[in-house]
């Protein structure tokens, strides 16, 4: 078995691949000790290779588990992941816990890239953070967002600035669902304009934990205009396209 | 990474010992950690090597002992300030401390938290007393190269008395003529300061000692264009940033050994690393020591940087004075029309250097671009734009990194690198 293993600012995730077909997947909290918890991932395992991805990529050097392993960052293997599960893709766009990357591909590979600087605004960060602040669970949060109507114009995409627009609006009245569209907004502007500065091209693969918040999909097929389906494309589990284009890349390495 | 000898010396340069120390202590377990790692390194590093030790020793002793000796010692933090003139007056010409984020907070008292890290670093050494090349010199000289710098050479004035010299932003005959007033007023100035009336004899002499310095540079450059690269891109940037601080002859004696040696190498198709890895040009704002963090995650991601197109690098030495001058006003012209080629991103419009970028990518066989601004540096971040359309409009991949000399984005940083070295492999 070849592994891929994508070690991000929130989860790990790993996929496992035999003659390419995924045989193995799990995902598991980074925690603090994310070493402890790759060992664990990794239990009872017994790959032939390794590719390590992710902001954690280089902690696999310090697993110790007697196969050849290597990294790739997390771009190439978001782009390899997206591209393996949709050929036709000509965009990526991946927002992960810590960054954001949108990735221009040309028969597969990465031709262009933009990924956010050393701040994490209108990450997944942002949305956990603004989350908590609502007191709901992030899974959630998405789900209560979309009940909003009205959204009041969030000008901020700096975690703490709208935290505090939201307080303010909150003291104001402002419905808190509405103030909650406005923030997952606010990710979609800043998401689009990067999408647009790497020239986004249709179909467009939507990667990472985000991808999962049905209320960032929404807005971001209306901010694209995305009339057919076709044009916005999510994998089933989102957040395993990077574990797995590593894997893809093991193989490639045989 | 200096003998406690110079104690006495930093002590009368008024120096904060302690700081001082701190700042050694940080640089000493960086270089060893960026250079004195590297495998397949030159012989002629060991000059590098020792130099670096000794830039805030042995070359201050220098500066002392030129000053015993009646000459004068001027600081400079721009390519623009005519070295030539200086030399042709006997003074020594030295660039002045930047690159490290030291005695930023003290700087921030003097000017806005939003300004670029290389001048808040110039401000902060001065105020936190750790620059030696600040303390010795003689006189300090400041240039209109942005409004950043501008507004704190105004700032800088009432710690370091600092004279300007207004570096025109367009390349018309008018800003030329300006220029040249510059340059008039700059001789008249340090005839004063060194009280030497600059004969034509004793400009030529310049123009030739800082040519000679640029064809040593140069030939290092065009080196570089070999494949396997036979010098480490730290190395090279480090020979650059040496050539602001060293003496002049000395270095150029040393860099042309260095070269032989590149030659040697290149004949035995040796490089630094195999020539299959990708190359890049590092391109943008200026490298000031120990400014080396871009570097270092560059080469730490298997690329090797085979140019440097910024003040610290081929803007420094792609151009020589004309040597055939032999009144001083035909000098003077000369010397005029050499500095009013260096295509600072100051200038309205820049297009020369759109083509200067492109032909140093193809003339380096580099696979790709890597555009360095500093934050805050408006000039080279708007330029990054443009430089990217024209390197796209030759097939030359770019990536635009835009940071400071802090450490907190390292691991971003290596990320976007490590995927551009990617997309080239």
């Amino acid at each position: 078995m070849i592994i891929g293993l994508d070690i991000g600012s929130r989860s790990i995730e790993l996929v496992g691949i035999v003659d390419r077909e995924v045989v193995h997947t799990k995902q598991v909290p980074t925690t603090f000790d994310p070493l402890f918890q790759c060992s664990e991932l990794l239990d009872g395992l017994r790959p032939a290779s390794l590719v390590g991805t992710g902001y954690g990529r280089n902690l696999i050097q310090q697993l110790d588990l007697g196969c050849p392993c290597s990294t790739i960052t997390e771009i190439k293997a978001h782009a390899f992941g997206a591209a393996h599960l949709f050929p036709e893709a000509r965009t990526v766009l991946d927002i992960g816990g810590q960054d954001t990357k949108a990735i221009a591909l040309a028969k597969g590979k990465v031709m262009k890239f933009e990924m956010n600087d050393r701040c994490a605004a209108g990450t997944g960060k942002f949305l956990e953070y603004t989350a908590s602040v609502f007191q709901i669970p992030i899974e959630e949060f998405g789900h209560y967002a979309l009940k909003g109507e009205n959204p009041p114009e969030i000008s901020s995409i700096c975690t703490v600035f709208a935290e505090t627009e939201a307080t303010s609006l909150m003291a104001r009245g402002e419905r808190p669902e509405n103030i909650a569209l406005g923030l997952h907004k606010t990710i979609i502007k800043r998401t689009v304009s990067m999408l647009n500065r790497v020239g986004l091209t249709f179909p467009l693969v939507f990667t990472g934990g985000v991808a999962n918040n049905p209320c960032v999909r929404e807005l971001l097929a209306s901010a694209l205009k995305i009339t057919k389906p076709t044009d916005l494309l999510i994998p089933a589990t989102p957040d395993m396209a990077g574990a797995l284009g590593a894997a893809l890349i093991g193989c490639g390495q045989q | 990474m200096s003998d406690s000898a110079h104690r006495e010396m930093w002590e009368k340069l008024d120096m904060d010992l302690e700081a001082h120390d701190a700042l050694l202590a940080v640089l000493g377990t960086f270089y060893g950690d960026i250079y004195l790692s590297q495998e397949n390194r030159l012989k002629g590093a060991e000059y590098l090597d020792f130099v670096l030790s000794e830039v805030h020793g042995l070359r201050i002793k220098e500066l002392e002992q030129a000053k015993a000796e009646g000459r004068k010692v001027i600081g400079s933090f721009c390519v623009f300030v005519p070295e030539e003139i200086a030399l042709a007056a006997d003074a020594v010409h030295v660039g002045l401390c930047a690159g490290a984020e030291a005695g930023t907070e003290l700087a921030e008292q003097l000017v806005p938290r939003n300004t670029c890290a290389l001048i808040k670093s110039f401000i902060g050494f001065k105020m936190a007393k750790i620059c030696p090349f600040t303390e010795s010199s003689d006189m300090i000289v400041g240039e209109t190269t942005c409004d950043g710098k501008k507004k704190a050479y105004e700032a800088f004035n009432e710690i370091a008395p600092t004279y300007v010299m207004e570096v025109p932003q367009t390349k018309t005959a008018a800003a030329k003529a300006l220029w040249k007033t510059e340059v008039l007023r700059y001789l008249a100035e340090v005839e004063q300061l060194t009280g030497v009336t600059i004969t034509p004899e004793r400009l030529k002499r310049g123009i030739q000692v800082a040519n000679d310095k640029r064809r040593a540079l140069q030939r290092l450059t065009a080196l570089r264009a070999a494949n396997p690269a036979p010098i480490s891109g730290r190395d090279a940037l480090l020979v650059n940033q040496i050539s602001f601080y060293d003496e002049p002859i000395r270095f150029t004696t040393k860099i042309n050994e260095l070269c032989d040696e590149l030659e040697s190498r290149i004949q035995a198709k040796e490089g630094v690393t195999p020539g299959t890895t990708p190359r890049l040009l590092l391109s943008g704002c200026p490298m000031a020591v120990p400014n080396w963090k871009l570097p270092y995650i560059v080469e730490g991601s298997g690329a090797v940087i085979v140019g440097e197109e910024s003040c610290i690098g081929t803007r420094n030495s792609r151009d020589l004075v004309d040597e055939s001058g032999d009144t001083l006003d035909a000098m003077i012209d000369a010397l005029v029309d050499r500095y009013m080629k260096i295509d600072c991103a100051c200038f309205t419009p820049n297009t020369e250097r759109l083509d200067n970028v492109t032909s140093l990518a193809k003339e380096l066989n580099a696979d790709g671009v890597i555009h360095y601004s500093l934050l805050f540096c408006q000039p080279y971040a708007h330029e990054t734009l443009k430089v990217d359309k024209a390197l796209q409009s030759e097939g030359i991949p770019m990536l635009s990194i835009e940071t400071d000399y802090s450490m907190e984005d390292v691991e971003q940083l290596k990320t976007r690198v490590e995927a551009f070295v990617e997309t080239l492999a």
